[in-house]
């Protein structure tokens, strides 16, 4: 129990009679890198916000360094770095107004933690006289991790921190997160961005409210056993549109050079797929079998994917 | 200590940054001190009259020349028939006709009484009730001189005398009740703006995941608009004082100890709206509604309240402009003490104990 950071337990939330979150359980252990990854309208905000203490969950309980999150709220608002989906920081003050504005609500300094926040910081340094409003996403983003990490939380929740941000701008919130893991702080985090779960020492998936598989992000794509087809062709668009039309693979989708496609419970051969293309009169495409990456489990998955054989829990 | 100054520091950031903000907190307030100094008025000055006279005498003469002189009116045309009465008042040329009956210096010694007219156009009742008064009031003037002589005197002599406003200056009705709407429409609506745009822009998200206390945010909040409120309050009083000439009679330091308690009310009841509403706009328009309009109406501000329907007079009791207005008008024009207000005094003072409780019971520590 010594390491586990966050442990939720048969959390269940509703809106107005529809369900948001049904049923959540999991426990992220210290030190961690967790992801929680889900289409829009998954509920991850939700459960952030639950794990936050920002909102109560309607059943089921969540411990943040043993600390419930419902009674102990207070104390755990002081041991969480919590960054919210929306820029929620004050747009008419300047980057340094902002910065220090926190520091004295959470009762430090800037100077006291400058350690810990300096790698981010000295990016936004330049800009410390600019309004918080008039900066780029990347930066607001940056702005809004220092921000989260003024008080030195022993763990951060962020909630989509990258959607939006430039891919340099990701790569280096990245660099920074891997920093912080490596100073022994726990990350939790949501996005819908299908690479950065591959970053994450563990992953979640969350679909329609529920935890559909958690793992390591290769060990996730191996247990859902996908029979993937990779076709590259000229006439990638074209290609796809022919394939969608194949009964037995119900998720045919486009990936940069190529498209994957996932057989039924029937099973497609490659021949299958080379001769259908061909009566068709694409000459040019080259077919074989691939390994499934996180995304084509995710996707497969967000279709209504079933396969025999494969873990059944929760769809 | 510390955290509380930091927020209060971050609030007046806010305020100074955005300028429709501080507009609305200075500029609005003399715009409407200046406008209703010289529009809400109950003086009237040059209203156009018409005159019949039928008999032509001296007497009529006299009377239409002591109207003329009053200042009050202007004679814009004299009448030849009855017939052209509802024509002058019909096209507004005149506001009021007086009629003067047949033979009037014949009748006026004896006992077939002379006799006047007056035709107002009551389409605007408030001026017509004025006119016919001040005409009144004229021919009574003149009817005295004219029995002094006689050996019957009058047996009844009215002596008006008006004490606290002895010139009857709107001025002094206004400013009162200008001050108290504007301290509470200030206060309240800029309080419950500036908490509810903290929800709409998910900044109160951010508070709320700190360590503040709800009471930590709330006199965050207040403190600023306090120090701005008390600077209008004095402003309000110096325009009053320069501009309109309206003295203060009691003491200054009740007077703005006053300002400061009503003030504090008002904001806490902004904050208490801001905590039922979730956007700028809703808090916005539960300030319009629940305060500018009652403020106005329900406080005697305007209307006094003795002439209100006996439910209408049971709602006054709960505006809190209404002991203001009572408060101000006693330390300003009559110029008495903490013993004759200590009762409003007491009652504003409860009602801020209310407001600020019920604001921190229902603050919210989370989103929902």
């Amino acid at each position: 129990m010594e390491d586990v950071a966050v442990k939720a337990e048969g959390i269940s939330k509703a809106y107005n009679g529809h369900r948001v979150l049904e049923n959540i359980s999991f426990q992220i252990e210290k030190g961690e890198v967790f992801g929680f990854i889900g289409p829009d309208g998954a509920g991850k905000t939700t459960l952030f916000r639950i794990l936050s203490s920002l909102i109560l969950p309607e059943k089921g309980e969540a411990f943040v360094y043993g600390l419930n999150v419902v009674d102990k709220y207070r104390d755990v608002r002081n041991i969480t770095g919590y960054v919210a989906e929306r820029f929620s920081l004050y747009r008419d003050l300047t980057v340094e107004e902002n910065i220090r504005f926190f520091a004295t609500v959470f009762g430090t300094t800037l100077s006291e933690n400058y350690d810990l926040i300096k790698d981010v910081y000295r990016n936004l340094e330049p800009f410390k006289n600019r309004r918080a409003g008039r900066l780029s996403g990347g930066m607001k983003q940056k702005l809004a991790l220092c921000r989260a990490l003024i008080h030195r939380p022993q763990i951060l929740l962020l909630d989509e921190s990258t959607t939006g941000v430039d891919a340099v701008s990701r790569r280096e919130f990245w660099e920074m997160l891997h920093k912080l893991k490596a100073g022994g702080m726990t990350i939790a985090l949501t996005t819908s961005y299908m690479d950065e779960a591959a970053k994450c020492d563990r992953v979640a998936l969350l679909y329609n409210g529920r935890i559909m598989k958690t793992g390591s992000p290769d060990g996730i794509a191996d247990s859902f056993g996908l029979d993937l087809i990779q076709v590259r062709s000229q006439r990638l668009y074209a290609v796809k549109k022919e394939l969608e039309k194949l009964p037995s693979a119900p998720s045919v989708s486009l990936f940069g050079d190529s498209v994957h496609v996932i057989s039924g419970e029937k099973g497609l051969s490659l021949e299958d797929i080379e001769g259908f293309l061909k009566k068709r009169g694409f000459e040019d495409t080259q077919v074989e079998r691939s390994r499934p990456g996180i995304e084509d489990c995710f996707l497969a998955l967000s279709r209504g994917y079933k396969k025999k054989g494969t873990d059944g829990e929760g769809y | 200590m510390k955290r509380f100054a930091g927020f209060v520091i971050k609030e007046f950031l806010h305020i100074f940054r955005d300028y429709r903000t501080m507009v609305i907190l200075f500029g609005i307030p003399v715009a409407q001190i200046l406008i209703f100094g010289f529009v809400i008025t109950n003086e009237i000055r040059d209203v156009d009259l018409a005159v019949l006279d039928m008999s032509r005498d001296e007497e009529t003469r006299g009377i239409t020349e002591r109207v003329e002189a009053s200042g009050y009116f202007t004679i814009q045309k004299r009448l030849e028939s009855p017939g052209e009465i509802e024509a002058v008042l019909r096209s507004g040329t005149a506001r009021a006709v007086i009629v003067f009956g047949q033979r009037f210096a014949e009748r006026l010694p004896g006992e077939d009484k002379a006799q006047i007219q007056i035709v107002a156009d009551a389409s605007d009742p408030n001026t017509a009730t004025l006119v016919t008064n001040y005409l009144n009031a004229i021919f009574t003037s003149y009817e005295m001189e004219l029995v002094k002589p006689s050996p019957v005197p009058h047996l009844i002599e009215t002596q008006e005398r008006m004490v606290y406003n002895p010139n009857m200056e709107g001025v002094y009705m206004f400013v009162p009740g200008t001050m108290a709407m504007i301290l509470m429409l200030i206060c309240a609506m800029m309080t419950s703006i500036t908490i509810a745009r903290e929800k709409e822009t998910g900044t109160m998200e951010t508070l709320l995941v700190s360590p503040l206390r709800p009471f930590q945010i709330i006199a965050g909040k207040i403190t600023p608009y306090i120090v701005l409120s008390f600077i209008n309050a004095i402003t309000i009083l110096l325009l009053s004082y320069f501009v309109f000439g309206l003295p203060v009679h009691g003491s200054l330091v009740l007077l703005l100890a006053q300002c400061l308690l009503y003030t504090v009310m008002a904001l806490s009841l902004g904050i208490l709206i801001s905590t039922v509403s979730n956007n700028q706009v809703t808090a916005m328009m539960i300030s319009m509604f629940t305060l500018m309009i009652p403020t106005i109406l329900l406080s005697g501000f305007i209307y006094p309240v003795e002439n209100m329907p006996p439910l209408l007079q049971w709602l006054s009791y709960i505006m809190p402009p209404r002991y203001f207005i009572e408060i101000i008008k006693n330390i300003m024009i009559k110029g008495t003490g903490i013993l004759f207000v200590w009762q409003q005094t007491l009652v504003i003072a409860a009602m801020t104990v209310v407001f600020v409780g019920a604001s921190v019971l229902n603050f919210k520590v989370r989103l929902e």
